[in-house]
């Protein structure tokens, strides 16, 4: 066991690894498959050293629940961004910056959050506050900040919490 | 059945039209540059999205083959649109934002793009 953990330090890298590869091909045969491995087992193996203290990915049914989330909320906020910059005039709108304060300590999970937001509705994360305690978002139309501040937290930032912490 | 999937297809293909214009349009349409970098972030992410859709369709319905390295290409761009977003938020932030106008960092007191020194012989072109 303990020699396994030397051999593939990082067990998802080496298949994501493997499986980009393949799609890389984009014909899925032996060939790939093996050379998609051995890449998958080299690149773990080299770049240990420069990721120490990496966070442990528990609860899978959370993962694969906040990704569908996050695709769903992805195609929302498309039409919800389409419609205001369409039908919304430019006075009527009200940008504004928000706070929001982070509960998250992993910078790999504050990584994930930061690019949810962005990819979401009307919200783009801006910066992170000199100790990494707060996020700065920027809102296309928010009439009400607290309300979207709250929704980030509910519905992200506590599955991320549950996922990585 | 071809006609029904050709049709699939070219709905992919509008949409993503749509979209790509809408993103584009939205440049021009927004003034102030922190809302301009809504338009390109989120409306682009489902113009591309429906061309690699249709371009799948395309390939396992009429062609007849899997073809999958569009899922890539997907998975790169959710990597590298928060990543360029942030980059370009950030400069704007720094070339033209006072910590006074931004809201209350809490406990940390600075925003982390304005707690580096500053840096005093860039040329200022903010104002022509």
């Amino acid at each position: 066991m303990k020699l396994l953990r030397r051999i593939f330090p990082h067990p998802h890298l080496t298949f994501l690894l493997t499986i980009v590869w393949i799609l890389l091909a984009n014909k899925p045969s032996l060939n790939s498959l093996v050379f998609g491995l051995i890449l998958g087992i080299i690149i773990p193996f080299v770049t240990q050293p420069y990721w120490p203290d990496r966070p442990k990915l528990r609860n899978w049914p959370m993962i694969v629940e906040y990704m569908l989330v996050v695709l769903w909320d992805i195609i929302v906020a498309n039409v919800t961004v389409a419609r205001i910059i369409l039908f919304k005039r430019n006075d009527d709108r009200q940008p504004n910056w928000i706070c929001v304060p982070l509960e998250l300590r992993t910078p790999e999970a504050i990584t994930v959050l930061a690019g949810t937001i962005t990819m979401t509705p009307g919200t783009v994360s801006c910066d992170l506050s000199a100790q990494g305690h707060n996020l700065l978002v920027h809102c296309l139309d928010a009439p009400n900040p607290e309300e979207v501040r709250d929704q980030i937290k509910q519905r992200y930032e506590r599955r991320l919490k549950e996922i990585f912490e | 059945m071809t006609f029904i999937v050709e049709l699939l297809i070219a709905f992919f293909l509008i949409v993503s039209g749509i979209f790509g214009f809408v993103g584009s349009f939205g440049m021009i349409k927004l003034k102030d540059p922190m809302s301009r970098l809504h338009a390109p972030t989120k409306a682009t992410t489902l113009g591309v999205g429906g061309v690699l859709l249709a371009s799948i369709a395309h390939s396992v319905l009429l062609e007849g083959k899997l073809s999958l390295h569009e899922l890539l290409i997907t998975l790169f761009l959710f990597l590298t649109a928060p990543i360029t977003a942030l980059f370009i938020a950030k400069w704007h932030i720094h070339r033209h934002e006072k910590p006074e106008d931004l809201p209350d960092a809490g406990e940390d007191e600075l925003w982390a793009t304005h707690a580096v020194e500053q840096v005093e012989d860039v040329p200022d072109h903010s104002t022509n």
